[in-house]
């Protein structure tokens, strides 16, 4: 249950949720769930882990984290001023889905004095879908890793390495360019 | 204060760095390596995406204005995360002018000129010519997809024990199976036997003058887990320094110098070259890849196989004609990138255009398997800059490992997009034939353009003005200190480097023995492969006075 009067750390990670659940999103882990939209069925990368990932100070952004949840919400009060919506609580997950799409697009476009902290945040989000960099990567398979899976990266081998015993076509299937020289180099 | 001396001191242990050190310790001279990085070995090397496994140690990523640059960070450089794709240059590279209106490579260097060097590197690193069975699923796609718009297609010679090799495309976290053909495998334990060190977790900072002709250079260690942190450091005066940290970190130790060593050329932290790099993510109809192409595997998939393989395994390379005007000639290569940096820069169509995240991007995301990347080397035109050098090192760094920020400056000029525009074009034009993919290049828009290729940021030549080492690698105004890696290539090759940025560090080698020699250390030019093979030796013989200045 959320709680009435969200404390500032509730209010920070529902917002952190929210952005990662712009750049990659998913399905909503309760009816009343706020931060993530809904839009995408499967988990996305607040499912994955995205502030898990963000927290681990071995990203260099935890410290930051605070910040950039205000940042968001100052930026997302000032985009529903200028499009005359009122929101109440923390503005950035007020926003509906194709708002917050807007504002992270303007966020992260070339020109933006703040591009490189959005995109490094943006960053970490991808990095806990398409990799799981906050978890040991076989573990994260086996556990069935809402991106890792979704991308249908195979099971290493009992080891946790990974081989690929057939991995050719095994067949010509193309002509060689005529001027290659017998090192097998442009000529 | 003294200060522990040697005889030739290199700072990097990658191409540049392994090559010098080798030649220079089995010569006789004492040779210490200071290298950044961690010292990996094969059961380092782990199959794990998790932030502090050997995917992050070994890798350094530094994102610049316009332009990042990924690159290794260990002893052995980025041979160690490299794909070992291992051309060598077309012919009309060594011929290009690029912005200068003149010849930009010595008048001393030409393809001709290079093969004997070429061949040294062969006889030295192992490099496989791949068959068709070595070709993996993706390559052989892109082989069947030129064949299909009538292009050509090349197996690439690769660095690669293929009998050794499980095709799991991990090699950018190293090699587990020691298949690929690092340094440490030839150069590096050759260089150890002649007594050279290698120190790692050794960053050098800067270069002074010291007594006696000596120069003076300052370290600093670094923490083996986080390398934000640094525990330390100190001094070794050697009399000849070989700097050889790579294209995006040689220019900042000289610049950092510049107030202790004097003016530097003009050429140093400019006419850098991301090689023209640019990548296209093809997602693939799986059915119109068996009924177009008539492809299958055993398993009865057609392709879905994004994941297996060794990096790049076949190349287009029918826009390498001389005949054509520069800015227009590019290869187009195969390759595998694993996700993360490999996914977020890929772009899918939406209602507002092209975008890299959002719903539509997590169901390409869902195609992975169904991906082929095509890596683009075209002609750019050598327009980053370096700005003024960070604190430490070559960037700040963010996280515990790899990603920093660094002081590369790069706006693609009107040529470069030209390059980048017609090769767009090309992998447009063969891959969405019939229907067979949906193709989208990566992109700028977030870091930059981006390059795994950094070169040219002190490159040599014959105009001052224009590079900052002679024909001979070394320093102009500064004689005993050399550059070897990347940094020293003129500009783009349309192919990938480490070839010709070995072949050029064994070309060096002679007149750094020499300028050894000059300074009264007792070295000989002439040591075999790492392997005790000579006929690399014998072929360049001829070579030798051209490089030498009596
Ligand atoms: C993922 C990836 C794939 C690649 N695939 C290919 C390929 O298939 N074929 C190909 O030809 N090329 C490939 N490359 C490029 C190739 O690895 C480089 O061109 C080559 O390694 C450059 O050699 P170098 O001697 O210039 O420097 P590096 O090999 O980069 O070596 C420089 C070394 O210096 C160290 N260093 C940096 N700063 C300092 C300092 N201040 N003090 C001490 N040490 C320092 C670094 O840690 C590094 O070990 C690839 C690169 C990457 C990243």
């Amino acid at each position: 249950m959320r709680s009435p009067a969200p404390d500032e750390y509730q209010i920070r990670t529902t917002t952190l949720e929210a952005f990662a659940d712009t750049i990659l999103p998913g399905e909503k882990r309760s009816p009343d769930d706020r931060a993530v939209a809904g839009v995408s069925p499967g988990g996305g990368a607040v499912a994955a882990g995205a502030v898990e990932l963000l927290e681990w100070d071995a990203t260099g952004v935890s410290e930051g984290l605070d910040d950039f949840a205000r940042l968001l919400n100052e930026h997302a009060r000032a985009y529903a001023a200028e499009k005359g919506l009122s929101p109440e609580g923390p503005a950035f997950v007020t926003l509906s889905f194709a708002e917050r799409t807007d504002l992270v697009r303007r966020l992260t476009a070339p020109g933006h004095p703040e591009k490189a902290m959005w995109i490094s945040l943006a960053l970490f989000c991808y990095m806990a879908y398409d990799s799981g960099a906050h978890l040991d990567t076989a573990e994260a398979l086996a556990a069935g890793h809402p991106g890792l899976t979704a991308m249908g990266i195979t099971r290493p081998d009992a080891d946790g390495l990974w081989r690929f015993r057939k991995f050719s076509y095994g067949r010509a299937l193309a002509v060689p360019h005529p001027n290659t020289t017998p090192s097998g180099s442009p000529a | 204060m003294s200060h522990e001396r040697t005889d030739v001191l290199v700072v990097g242990s990658g191409f540049g760095g392994a090559i010098t050190a080798y030649h220079l310790a089995a010569g006789g001279a004492k040779v210490v390596i200071l290298e950044r990085g961690p010292w990996l070995t094969t059961t380092d090397f782990e199959h794990n995406f998790k932030l502090g496994s050997s995917y992050t140690r070994a890798f350094d990523f530094v994102v610049g204005d316009g332009m990042s640059i990924l690159g290794g960070n260990c002893v052995g450089g980025g041979s160690v995360v490299y794909f070992a794709a291992m051309p060598r240059a077309p012919r009309f590279v060594f011929e290009r002018r690029g912005s200068i209106g003149r010849r930009m490579w010595p008048a001393a260097i030409s393809r001709d000129s290079l093969d004997p060097w070429y061949d040294r590197v062969a006889e030295s690193i192992s490099i496989t010519q791949q068959g068709w069975e070595d070709v993996s699923y993706a390559g052989g796609l892109w082989a069947a997809a030129c064949d299909h718009a009538g292009r050509t297609a090349n197996p690439v010679p690769a660095a690669i024990d293929t009998g050794s090799c499980t095709n799991c495309n991990w090699m950018m976290a190293g090699c587990r199976f020691d298949a690929k053909q690092s340094l440490l495998v030839n150069y590096l334990p050759a260089a150890l036997a002649h007594g050279a060190q290698i120190r790692p977790l050794h960053e050098v900072q800067s270069i002074a003058r010291a007594d006696d002709g000596y120069y003076r250079v300052d370290y600093s260690h670094v923490d083996e887990e986080d390398y934000r942190v640094v525990t330390g450091g100190g001094t070794i005066e050697a009399k000849i320094v070989v700097l050889a940290a790579g294209a995006g970190a040689t220019p900042v130790i000289l610049q950092r110098s510049a107030g202790t060593l004097g003016d530097m050329p003009h050429a140093v932290g400019r006419y850098f070259s991301g090689n023209g790099e640019r990548l296209n993510t093809a997602v693939f109809n799986e059915d119109r890849v068996r009924e177009v192409l008539g492809l299958s595997r055993d398993d009865g998939l057609a392709y879905a196989a994004n994941q297996i393989g060794k990096g790049p395994t076949v190349a287009n390379w029918d826009r390498l004609d001389g005949s054509l005007p520069e800015y227009t000639r590019f290869s187009l290569e195969q390759l595998y990138f694993p996700p993360g940096l490999g996914t977020i820069l890929a772009q899918v169509a939406d209602e507002e255009g092209l975008t890299w995240f959002g719903p539509r991007k997590k169901e390409m995301l869902k195609d992975w398997q169904s991906w082929l990347i095509i890596f683009q080397m075209t002609e750019d035109d050598n327009e980053g800059v370096f700005g003024p050098p960070p604190a430490r090192g070559n960037a700040d760094r963010i996280s515990q490992q790899m990603l920093g920020l660094g002081r590369l400056r790069y706006q693609p000029t009107e040529n470069t997009w030209r390059g980048w525009n017609l090769a767009d074009a090309e992998v447009k034009d063969i891959l969405e034939r019939d229907g067979l993919a949906t193709v989208t290049p990566w992109t700028n828009d977030l870091i930059g353009a981006y390059t795994v290729h950094p070169l040219a940021s002190c490159r040599i030549g014959d105009d001052p003005a224009t590079s900052a080492l002679d024909d001979r690698h070394e320093l102009r105004g500064h004689p005993g200190i050399f550059v070897t890696d990347g940094s020293a290539v003129p500009a783009g090759l349309t192919v990938n480097p480490a070839m010709t940025i070995a072949a050029l560090a064994e070309r060096a080698v002679p007149g750094i023995v020499e300028a050894a020699r000059a300074r009264g250390i007792d070295v000989k030019y002439g040591a075999p492969a790492p392997d005790g093979g000579t006929g690399g030796r014998r072929g360049v013989a001829d070579l030798l006075p051209t490089l030498t200045r009596s």
